[in-house]
């Protein structure tokens, strides 16, 4: 059907401004996003693939990439999680204050991360709030891996939140409906036909906030402890390398960084792509 | 009983038994606005009945009470003489088809069907093989043979259409619910789609409801016709009964065309706006009521004795004939009706008629 024309130029409409429109598009994103990363991407090759190798390979930057990237993906399923559980409650319930958590849910976004970063360590701190009944039972929470995947939660919740709750809204409840009058219990229902439906709007969140949080600097330096192989986040590290003047080393795991994330998204978009066509969307 | 049958000589499909259908004084309220005010009705096994009325008549939640979609505020629904209302939406095995059909848009036609057979328990679930046998035959059934592996989005609105209907009865229905099921479709496919329906039923016999608000399509498919009104039944009756012998004013102006004036009861005869009409009122009480007729019932009279008489405001053809609307009585009531095509236009627009059939309607 379309997937024949899908790599086709859109035929012009009546409506004029098509070649104005796309000649500015393509302008402004050369301008702000292709021509620094062009830029990431000479500075690296100007070094050499074997200096490259040895610093894209050093154990200590592995082992930042490796818990950047993971605890991302983490905080990001986690995420997808309970984020959808409380876009649910928003779109699905009337309660009482029902606004006020809905435009809570957007204080990540709004809030300085410097901010969330200093809050969250005074909380989770073996002598925060919740931090000492933590240490009392022997998990420590700052200063850890686990302090930068709670920190990731946080900023990553209203990317599901905001990318699902329309999606739900739109929902047909017939359709529900249906699947009860089938003899579909709840659970049933939700599993085999509300989560399908969703699928798409989820990945796109997953995406968002997974994305967001691998380049997530400000909310987790202050949680994390920064300890070298452990706690030391990739975009950290590219800053310490950076006040050591060492750029070669700098920009090279911002490239590898680069590589990762567009590798990463390019499969959610096809992945999303794909169940969006199932829906019947294209 | 054809297609149903040969699936039945395979082991496979073992229909569900088509049960009476009785409601009692069934009341429901919004939010303290009545939808329903006591509704009653009874439905032999095995009838197709048509709830016609326009939108607003209750017609719809009547038919999501039967469903267990909606409770009602009051009253009783049995299925076979049993208390239907204790059962929840779940286990009332019901076979319900939405106007927009609400497809599930990420399964096939197949799985579709497929799914309330899928989501049994596991021992009252029938074995792959069987479920699949038992769709096929279905989609037989419902005519959509080769395309058991396309999504509802690649079909047009009348195969949507016989997707869900299959999807419906593919649980065994004791009951079959369908609300607007043409509404969404073109005036062709809905011709044919209404013929096949009836021939559907025929064939498996369940006792089916169908919600509609176009009389054409009520009186053309359905045994009975169940007229509602603002959650009142006017009238419950064959094709015949409601059109030949209304029961209400309302019935009588919703099915057909229909004029209808006030006028006044004196003397066993119609008078409006205190002028004689030579329209008898055999039975009916002294004073107002409504008098009813056709507008191809009528006939041109001199102007010289008891008539109804108007002034032409609006004309237009209307088929074979021209059709007149006309301002009635002293008090400019509205009425219309047809004349023949080469008829003069009378002076000044007057223009004096008799109906030759019509109906005097009590007041409420």
């Amino acid at each position: 059907m379309a997937r024949a024309t899908a790599f086709a130029f859109r035929k012009p409409s009546v409506l004029p401004g098509f070649g104005l429109t796309l000649g500015f598009a393509v302008a402004y994103l050369s301008l702000i996003v292709l021509v620094p990363l062009a830029g990431l991407v000479v500075k690296t090759a100007s070094m050499g693939w074997p200096e490259f190798w040895s610093l894209a390979t050093d154990p200590r930057t592995l082992a930042a990439l490796r818990l950047s990237f993971g605890a991302s993906a983490a905080a990001a399923a986690m995420n997808a999680v309970f984020g959808l559980l409380v876009a649910w409650v928003l779109v699905r319930y009337e309660f009482p204050g029902k606004r006020i958590i809905d435009a809570m849910v957007d204080l990540p976004f709004a809030l300085p991360t410097a901010v969330a970063g200093i809050a969250l360590t005074a909380i989770y701190a073996p002598n925060g709030w919740i931090g000492r009944y933590a240490a009392e039972a022997g998990v420590k929470i700052a200063y850890t891996p686990i302090g930068i995947f709670i920190a990731l939660v946080f900023i990553g919740l209203p990317f599901i939140v905001r990318t699902v709750q329309p999606v739900l809204e739109d929902m047909d409840r017939e359709v529900e409906e249906m699947a009860a009058t089938l003899g579909a219990n709840r659970l049933q229902t939700v599993v085999r036909i509300v989560l399908p439906t969703l699928a798409p709007a989820l990945l796109t969140g997953f995406a968002l906030a997974f994305a967001r949080a691998v380049g997530e600097y400000g909310s987790v330096i202050f949680i994390a402890g920064n300890i070298p192989y452990v706690s030391e986040i990739a975009p950290l590290l590219i800053v310490i390398r950076l006040t050591e003047f060492n750029y070669a080393a700098a920009t090279a795991i911002a490239t590898v960084m680069l590589a990762l994330s567009f590798v990463i998204l390019l499969a959610i978009n096809l992945l999303q792509a794909w169940s969006r066509r199932r829906l019947g969307h294209d | 009983m054809n297609a149903l049958a040969s699936i039945d000589s395979e082991g496979s499909v073992a229909l569900g038994e088509p049960v009476d259908v009785t409601i009692e004084n069934v009341v429901k309220a919004f939010d303290d606005t009545p939808a329903l005010h006591g509704v009653s009705l009874d439905v032999k096994a095995g009838e197709l009945v048509a709830l016609l009325g326009p939108s607003g008549s209750g017609k719809t939640t009547l038919l999501r009470i039967l469903a267990g979609l909606d409770a009602p505020t009051a009253g009783r629904v049995l299925f076979g003489g049993e208390d239907a209302l204790g059962l929840a939406v779940q286990d009332r095995n019901i076979g319900f088809v939405f106007q927009h059909y609400a497809l599930f848009r990420h399964m096939t036609v197949f799985d579709n069907i497929a799914f309330g057979l899928t989501v049994r328990p596991r021992a009252q679930r029938p074995s792959k093989a069987d479920i699949r046998r038992r769709v096929l035959g279905l989609i037989d059934l419902v005519q959509l043979n080769g395309l058991d592996k396309r999504y509802p989005t690649q079909l047009s609105g009348g195969q949507r259409q016989r997707v869900a209907l299959a999807r419906a009865l593919a649980i065994e229905p004791r009951v079959l619910l369908l609300d607007e099921p043409f509404g969404a479709l073109d005036a062709q496919v809905r011709k044919d789609l209404r013929r096949w329906l009836r021939e559907i039923h025929d064939r498996t016999g369940h006792t089916t409801f169908f919600v509609t608000h176009d009389q054409e399509e009520a009186l053309e498919l359905a045994d009975r016709v169940v007229v509602m009104s603002k959650g009142r039944i006017e009238q419950v009756g064959s094709a015949d009964d409601i059109y030949d012998s209304p029961a209400s004013p309302f019935v009588f102006g919703f099915i057909g065309e229909s004029s209808l004036l006030p006028v006044t009861v004196a003397d066993g005869a119609a008078v409006l706006d205190g002028v004689p009409t030579g329209l008898s009122a055999p039975g009916a009480a002294a004073g107002p009521a409504t008098l009813g007729f056709r507008p191809h019932d009528v006939v041109l009279v001199e102007d010289d004795g008891p008539a109804l008489r108007g002034r032409i405001i609006a004309e237009r053809r209307h088929g074979a004939r021209r059709r007149l609307e006309l301002e009635v009585g002293r008090e400019h009531h509205r009425a219309e009706i047809d004349v023949e095509v080469g008829a003069p236009r009378p002076e000044g627009g007057r223009i004096a008629f008799r109906p030759e059939r019509w109906r005097i309607f009590p007041p409420r």
